[in-house]
């Protein structure tokens, strides 16, 4: 079998890309495909052709007619909020919500004569100026894009174009120059730690799995990404899956494991097409197979679809799940890299861990801990969500503070309808189910996997909320113990019915049927369930309400004893009434009332009537007056 | 008459896809739920026959993954993401708005005609867009209460064509 040639592929590709003179890159993450991107890159490519413009859509070496404008597409950039977005380069402009009929007005002003189109360009809301692309944007600026660096850049379906900005070029200095033990060596000195949640040090994981003797052993990327509010691992795999491939190709070099596992989310379908193809492409290329680089080890990789299980994050349940069982964790020793998928010694690794390990191979592991802190070094990615002006996906060195996340890069805190709202900012909840809320307190904390930990929160995968002063942080909690009471596997009994009670009495608390005892009750169960659980998932369940209860104790209370809502979202305890100075007898709200609880006079005030009420809020979202309070 | 043999053909290539091995239970089930929609419980059973498997096992495992359907869904699915992002930008309304116009709830999940199913799923990982409802394969971004319900009559009056 011939070996792969690199470097003939890199060239090939260069000299392919000297014939083009411009390149119009499209946003195809999920977001920007959402939002019609897929209609503007066919819209691009029919107009450019019709003004007579030279176009394509793939490199060839074979085509060498010059000054050709290609257009592609990329994965994930980040900027979800303002999707779709269009890239042009040399031009270094950014289009933001771009729609196709945009398309033709782009092609004369931009590409034809020279011009930018000002009202598709970004404006930053600061000072009101336009920004002319990602040099400008603070989103960018504020940034440390690592491993998401080629996400939005690259063409996640074209190896070659990979390989030629140095792609696979680690993998094979792994197995060309690297003996296992100096791999695992680096990557314990490069000090990173598993980006799934855990934070346990990688380069330990893979020494663990290393030295076992027996000979058949596996690699496992876990990407069942089950956070609700985490992304990241979607946007590696559907933005960049070779960056995982070549970094489970390094790890299964480092263990001596010659078969993997892609462990991929139902609900991820593009991610699991670009697993897929991006494996048939390697197999096909010769990167994968039966001797990697022609050192007779070889590496088989399957892509398994998950079917919906929470747990099976969870690595031991990831592996029951991979045999074809229920996922159900099982008891840790034996660890995974003593005894794991069939009873062989397994690594599991997270996709974001296995992206960075060929950007730390590439820059030394002692360049790689200059950026982040002692701890915890090298970037992180965050989905930044909820109620925050830049929603997307973002990377930071860790030790970045929260203020700078959310005011600098995520563009401050909005209100219900986008708006902006300065005072808003009320908590952010990190970590999704298993982590906890950090308040304006910790704003100015250096966050890392230690520094949250003290503070009663984790990293966990990366999901960052936002929540403003309307949110109800009780509801928030029940959400949470609702979601990880559905996932519950059921094997352990407290957090089988300890969730479940839980849930039970946060329903208590927003429906106003709580007593005295209920938040003392609550607390003694979540210890109870942190204690009484085998996995993460139940040791973690608690974290929400534990979190909460902490920080905003007060707005318990209200709830429990004041029976009101301080957010005003619990809907049972809302006591609609009507502004007698702010009416103005408009009637609107009695005739939207389903309950005809609302009466008066025309051009007088009106008032309802708090037994036929069913506090359903229509009443509030009519008045033009906002003479409606406490709904 | 449609012979046994016959009436599984379909399952059985399915199988030999998966070479009949137990350890390609799972996606054996998807394979077989993409072909029928869902899954019988004489589909399990035969499946769990050919591979030599409990059918206790095979239903255990039906049960435990949401995304298997023991029960026909409608042609249509829509799916409401219930992620915490899409939570605090207000998934509920919608869901609310979506049960009230197909007259489902909690427990009625599809509509009598065949033609709706409303699930919740707990994220899609389009945060970014959130609220997100997904369509049988066509994701749709910030939608509100009144877009939900548009996007059903726009599919209800290409049905009625």
């Amino acid at each position: 079998m011939t070996t792969i040639d690199l470097n003939q592929i890199r060239e090939n590709y260069h000299t392919a890309a000297h014939t083009v003179t411009r390149r119009i890159i499209i946003c195809a993450g999920t977001g920007c495909m959402a939002n019609g991107a897929m209609k503007v890159y066919d819209r691009f490519i029919e107009t450019i052709a019709k003004a007579g413009i030279p176009v394509t859509t793939e490199l060839k070496a074979e085509d060498a007619s010059p000054n050709k404008t290609l257009i592609s597409s990329s994965g994930c950039q980040g900027f979800c909020q303002m999707g779709p977005l269009v890239t042009l380069i040399p031009d270094n402009i950014l289009y933001t919500r771009v729609a196709p009929t945009d398309v033709d007005e782009i092609v004369t002003s931009t590409l034809i004569n020279h011009q930018p189109v000002e009202r598709l360009l970004y404006k930053n809301p600061a000072n009101g100026k336009s920004c002319l692309g990602t040099n400008d944007i603070p989103f960018y600026t504020r940034q440390a894009r690592a491993t998401l660096k080629a996400c939005g850049a690259l063409d996640p379906e074209d190896l070659h174009e990979y390989i030629a900005h140095g792609g696979y070029a680690m993998a094979h200095k792994a197995y060309a120059e690297l003996s296992a033990k100096a791999l695992c060596n680096e990557i314990l000195l490069s000090g990173l730690r598993g980006r799934g949640g855990g934070g346990f040090p990688t380069g330990k994981k893979w020494e663990l799995t290393r030295i076992q003797p027996e000979p058949k052993k596996y690699v496992i990327c876990n990407g069942d990404e089950g956070d609700p509010g985490a992304f990241m691992d979607r946007s590696v795999m559907e933005g960049n899956p070779h960056s995982v491939l070549e970094g489970m190709m390094i790890a299964a070099r480092a263990i001596g494991a010659d078969e993997g596992y892609i462990y991929v989310r139902a609900e991820y379908p593009l991610a699991v097409k670009r697993m897929r193809k991006a494996i048939a492409d390697a197999e096909q290329a010769g990167l994968l197979g039966d001797s990697l680089f022609g050192t007779g080890q070889a590496l088989r990789l399957h892509v398994m679809e998950g079917a919906g299980a929470f747990v099976c994050g969870e690595e031991t349940a990831l592996i029951a799940s991979i045999e074809g069982k229920r996922g159900m964790p099982s008891p840790k020793p034996p660890f995974p890299a003593q005894s794991g998928l069939w009873g062989k010694p397994t690594v599991i690794n997270n996709v974001e861990t296995l992206a960075t390990i060929p950007l730390i191979l590439a820059s030394g592991a002692t360049a790689y801990r200059k950026l982040g802190t002692k701890s915890s070094p090298g970037t992180k990615t965050f989905a930044l969500t909820g109620h925050v002006a830049n929603t997307g996906l973002i990377e930071v060195p860790f030790g970045t503070t929260l203020r700078e996340i959310i005011f600098n890069i995520g563009g401050g805190v909005t209100c219900k309808d986008g708006t902006q709202d300065p005072q808003g900012f009320k908590a952010v909840q990190i970590g999704g189910p298993s982590g906890g809320c950090l308040t304006r307190d910790h704003l100015d904390l250096p966050m890392d996997f230690d520094s949250l930990k003290t503070v009663g929160a984790m990293v966990g995968s990366g999901g960052l909320v936002v929540m403003n002063q309307k949110t109800c942080m009780v509801r928030i909690a029940r959400f949470f113990m609702q979601f990880t009471q559905n996932e519950s596997c059921g094997k352990c009994v407290l957090c089988r019915e300890g969730t479940r009670q839980m849930l039970s009495m946060l329903d208590d608390i927003t429906e106003g049927r709580a007593d005295t005892g209920t938040l003392e009750l609550l607390e003694k169960l979540a210890n109870a369930v942190q204690k009484g659980s085998l996995c993460g998932l139940g040791k973690t369940a608690p974290n929400p309400v534990l979190s909460t209860l902490r920080h905003f104790r007060a707005e318990y209370e209200a709830h429990v004893h004041g029976k009101t809502c301080p957010a005003g979202e619990c809907k049972a305890l809302a006591h609609p009434e009507i502004d007698p100075a702010l009416c103005k007898g408009c009637t609107a709200c009695a005739k939207k009332c389903p309950v005809s609880a609302i009466t008066g006079e025309r051009k007088q005030p009106h008032t309802i009537n708090a037994s036929l009420c069913i506090k359903c809020g229509v009443c509030a979202q009519t008045c033009k007056f906002n003479a409606i309070k406490g709904v | 008459m449609t012979t046994p043999r016959k009436k599984f053909d379909k399952v059985c290539a399915i199988l030999d896809r998966y070479e009949r091995k137990p350890s390609h239970l799972i996606p054996i089930l998807q394979a077989v739920q993409a072909e029928y929609r869902y899954l019988t419980e004489e589909m399990m059973t035969y499946v769990a026959t050919s591979l030599g498997l409990p059918p206790a096992r095979v239903y255990g495992v039906a049960t435990f993954y949401s995304h298997f359907a023991l029960e026909p869904k409608g042609k249509h699915v829509i799916r409401l993401c219930d992620g915490t992002a899409c939570h605090v930008k207000g998934s509920n309304p919608i869901l609310e708005a979506l049960w009230k116009k197909l007259g489902l709830s909690e427990h009625k999940k599809t509509t009598p005609d065949m033609l709706f199913t409303v699930e919740t799923v707990s994220c899609l990982g389009a945060c970014g867009l959130a609220p997100v409802v997904v369509i049988n394969e066509e994701i749709f971004g910030q939608v509100t209460p009144e877009k939900a319900c548009q996007l059903v009559d726009d599919i209800q009056a290409k049905e009625n064509k």
